[in-house]
């Protein structure tokens, strides 16, 4: 709450400076043709009263619980605290929140008794929160507002400060990237503690339900559902994708009348607009039963409802939109005048896209194909409905498969204790995926960076 | 003197916007015929009406009779995919196909099937670059891209490309328009020695380069063709004042 009047005071001194700082600046603004402009100036003196403040008041907020707690611990109620450990946090916790008002009900005496403690030193701290914020904030103001003069290079430190900003937006993904990928390290780093890394990633026996505790790496054999994965993913999902998403793609870009072409398109990105619980859904009702009947009839006694086929399908469909965007986008960023020669040599449209305009588009096409098997595979809604919960290795496509995303589920809703070898396992099968989609990825931007290069 | 193709009362639309208007022209086969004027005057649409690569820009229309060797280009029993073999023609850009040098040569000879066997190919690839002086510079390295050529090279292999399927006409334009004074000097001899043997169009923006290579001229102004006849008369003695206005320097 403090907290809040405390920036709204502070935004309120930000203006007035600013408003004191351009007005000063106008008196110069004769003097330097192109000067800072004034508003530049007040945006200079601005800053400096909320910056420093708000920087102190992060860090108060970060000291002064533990400044709290060493008063309350200073009052004579807290000498009967027994010592360091459990029992005395709770006490401690409980009292702060009574002194906050929450909680009433079965509360020690001892916390009664040092709630109002709790209560006065988070006041006073407060009070000097407020008081320290406020002062820095003037004081800082007033030092940069007396430091406008014509010549002040105002401009340049508002230019610095959007570099800045911009700077730190950016920051905000990568560092976001960094803190997944560490977590992701440190747990995974806990689990191949207790079982080998060749165990995991080789072993071909999968099922965590029936996991034993002194040897957990008999049955965390995730090779079953590296091959599922692969299998649904990069091939059989592909291999709807890939030729669809490109001979739609050759069609809308080279054949489709504008008209055509302005109907097509957007009913493509529609597709893509559709939840993937939806396909799930369409997956599980509609294609998997199918799938099945067609393994049955083609003489297959192990034909699964939960088949590798049906999920693969139903994830092919939902990423070719993606595949065919991509390659429309590399099909037209071939230069123009690649066709024209082609064409003005006397051959015809399809001979022009068979040998001039899909080499020239190949690697921005690869690229995709890359990004789209990266999203396949870290495809996560489709393959919980459709796909299977067993484990199987199997080439067949019409026998079940299951794959590394459905399994994370399975392990994370699971019972057991955080950490434990089956839930720690969901972590390693994450840094796992991680690490294949991170190198598609890469591959993908290089082939796509590669292709823009000649094309351009 | 012999018509290699007659166009008449040809106009051609971008949408709504006429780029040609109602010109009609002769292109000899004996001789080099330069198609100049300011920029946006229609010349280049003239010639892309000429072996109908107007009709993959979508929306562009045009009007008006074309005929090859006395055939409408437009009619019934002419293929686009022929005419275009018979009208072959050289683009502003340099735009070799993101293939070797021998494959660039030879895109077009495969895709007509005119050769029997590698070893006819493999001739119809030197003859053409022979012609245009590209063969001594390649030979070493027929397994190159084109693109790693230079700008002037490479405008010469596009050259021998179109040569490498016996077009009967060639259209160029604006060919020297990216290059450097040297590479133009050569491809504007290389347009000396092919003339006679094929009909030539040359779009230029270069007065001198219309008065070395050509015989006859053509001027556009605003889509329409304003003077035609023998270089030499448009260039010393113009009818039109709006010629001698731009031959001069005056606008344009």
């Amino acid at each position: 709450m403090a907290g809040i009047t405390l920036l709204v005071l502070l935004i309120g001194l930000a203006s007035i400076f600013w408003q004191l700082a351009r007005a000063r600046a106008v008196q110069f603004r004769r003097a330097v043709r192109f000067g800072s402009l004034p508003a530049q100036h007040g945006w200079t003196v601005a800053l400096w009263a909320v910056l420093p403040a708000l920087a102190l008041l992060v860090v108060w907020q970060i000291a002064a619980p533990a400044l709290v707690t060493d008063a309350v611990l200073r009052t004579p109620a807290a000498a009967d605290l027994p010592p360091p450990g459990f029992a005395r946090a709770t006490l401690l916790s409980q009292a702060r929140a009574l002194a906050t008002g929450h909680g009433a009900e079965s509360v020690e005496p001892l916390s009664r008794r040092l709630a109002p403690a709790y209560a006065a030193a988070t006041r006073r701290s407060h009070w000097i929160a407020t008081v320290a914020v406020l002062a820095l904030a003037i004081g800082a103001g007033a030092a940069a507002l007396a430091r406008v003069r014509a010549g002040t290079p105002a401009r340049t430190r508002v230019e610095r400060l959007v570099t800045a900003l911009l700077f730190a937006a950016s920051l905000v993904a990568i560092l976001t990237t960094a803190g997944i990928l560490f977590s992701l390290v440190w747990e995974s780093g806990r689990f191949f503690a207790t079982v080998p890394a060749q165990r995991f990633l080789f072993g071909t026996h999968w099922s965590p339900q029936s996991i034993v505790d002194d040897a957990p790496g008999d049955v965390l054999g995730a090779l079953p559902l590296f091959w599922g994965t692969f299998f649904i993913g990069a091939v059989i999902a592909m291999a709807v994708a890939v030729p669809l998403g490109l001979l739609s793609a050759i069609y809308l870009s080279q054949y489709a009348a504008g008209s055509t072409r302005r109907l097509l398109k957007p009913a493509l990105e529609v597709l893509a607009g559709v939840p993937t619980v939806v396909y799930g859904y369409f997956g599980a009702l509609t294609v998997a039963p199918a799938v099945r009947r067609l393994g049955m009839a083609l003489g297959m006694a192990d034909a699964s409802s939960e088949s590798a086929m049906a999920a693969g399908l139903v994830m092919g469909v939902m990423i070719l939109p993606f595949v065919s965007s991509i390659a429309d986008d590399s099909l037209i960023a071939v230069p123009v005048e690649l066709g024209e020669a082609s064409l003005a040599l006397g051959a015809t449209t399809s001979e022009t896209v068979r040998q001039v305009l899909l080499p020239a588009a190949l690697p921005g096409v690869a690229g995709g194909v890359l990004l789209a098997i990266s999203r396949a595979v870290g495809e996560t809604m489709i393959v919980v409905m459709v796909a299977s919960a067993v484990a199987t290795l199997s080439v067949n496509p019409f026998a079940s498969a299951t794959t590394v995303t459905r399994q994370i589920i399975d392990l994370l809703t699971g019972e057991a204790t955080f950490d434990s070898p089956k839930t720690l396992a969901a972590f390693a099968l994450g840094l796992t995926l991680f690490v294949v989609t991170l190198a598609l990825n890469i591959a993908a931007l290089a082939l796509v960076r590669r292709h823009r290069v000649r094309g351009g | 003197m012999t018509v290699k193709i007659a166009a008449r009362h040809v106009s051609a639309f971008y949408g709504d916007v006429r780029a040609l208007d109602d010109v009609s022209i002769d292109i000899d086969t004996d001789h080099v015929t330069a198609l100049i004027g300011p920029s946006g005057c229609g010349k280049s649409t003239l010639l892309r009406t000429l072996n109908r690569l107007t009709d993959t820009v979508p929306g562009a229309r045009v009007e008006g009779d074309i005929r090859l060797d006395g055939r409408d280009i437009h009619g019934r029993d002419m293929d686009v995919v022929e005419l275009r073999a018979r009208v072959g023609m050289v683009f502003q850009k340099p735009n070799p196909f993101p293939k070797s040098i021998y494959e660039n040569v030879a895109y077009g000879p495969r895709i007509h099937g005119l050769a029997r066997g590698r070893g006819e190919l493999d001739a119809v690839v030197e003859t053409s670059l022979r012609r245009t002086g590209l063969w001594d510079e390649v030979k070493d390295r027929l397994s190159d891209r084109g693109t790693a050529l230079s700008g002037g090279q490479q405008q010469r292999l596009c050259i021998a490309r179109a040569l490498a399927i016996e077009p009967e006409v060639i259209l160029m334009d604006e060919p020297c328009s990216a290059l450097d004074p040297i590479a133009t000097a050569r491809i504007e001899e290389l347009i000396g020695a092919l003339s006679g043997r094929y009909a030539i169009a040359i779009v230029t923006h270069n007065m001198q380069q219309a008065a070395r290579v050509s015989q006859r001229t053509a001027f556009f102004h605003l889509g329409r063709l304003v003077e035609y006849g023998d270089t030499s008369d448009i260039f010393t003695n113009p009818r039109a004042e709006r010629t001698k206005d731009y031959i001069t320097g005056r606008y344009g």
